[in-house]
């Protein structure tokens, strides 16, 4: 890999991480449960970009696999909460 | 001229992935949180794994990266379809200047209702 693409991976890399503070910050000051577990959600699809990009840039193919079921396992954690907030019972938060 | 267009991928994926976190940190709203996170987040998921499949250039990261993209496009929209009509039958708020609102015709807000029993009392 040539030096600029290194670069622009590691800017990459960067800017992802801000988009994580911004959904940390959703996570921790949400004013509701659902706002958390949008952030919740967000933040798992961050994570498996982080590690796809870091695949890119130490060239190791085997760490797609791990953003492949991070990313599926988000988002049945997401689809699974959801569930379990549609049933919920009358007064019961 | 490969390089190129891994450079033109993961810029545009990673900007794609900042726009999502910044519209979930900065919209009003509930829905319009999940208008702004679930759309850009999934595009840019899928950039940046075609840019890892580009730059690899392996033909076995390029199957696993199609099968990433393919499961973040269905699993995702599905995800927040859900979110949305559980937050909206749990009564969240809407914010104050949205003006259409289909759903509040059949389905109207304000907390959760009784669940509907089967026969057996079972939800």
């Amino acid at each position: 890999m040539s030096d600029w693409l290194q670069n622009i991976t590691q800017g990459a890399l960067g800017a992802i991480s801000v988009s994580m503070l911004f959904s940390l910050h959703r996570l921790l000051r949400g004013p509701s449960l659902t706002d958390r577990v949008v952030a919740l959600d967000l933040f798992s699809l961050q994570t498996s970009a982080v590690i796809t990009v870091y695949a890119l840039w130490v060239g190791q193919p085997e760490l797609v696999d791990v953003a492949l079921v991070l990313a599926v396992i988000g988002s049945m954690g997401t689809i699974v909460i959801a569930r379990y907030l549609y049933s919920a019972r009358k007064g019961v938060p | 001229m490969k390089e190129i267009i891994t450079a033109v991928l993961l810029v545009l994926g990673a900007l794609l992935m900042l726009l999502a976190g910044l519209g979930l940190f900065r919209m009003p709203d509930l829905f319009l949180r999940l208008h702004g996170a679930a759309k850009a987040s999934s595009l840019g998921v899928g950039l940046l794994m075609g840019a890892a499949a580009l730059g690899l250039g392996d033909v076995s990261v390029v199957a696993r990266a199609a099968l990433g993209v393919t499961f973040v496009f269905v699993m995702t929209p599905v995800a927040t379809l859900l979110i949305a009509q559980a937050a909206f039958r749990a009564g969240i708020p809407l914010w104050e200047r949205t003006h259409q609102n289909d759903l509040e015709e059949h389905h109207p807000a304000g907390g959760p209702y009784e669940p509907r029993l089967g026969p057996d009392g079972e939800d």
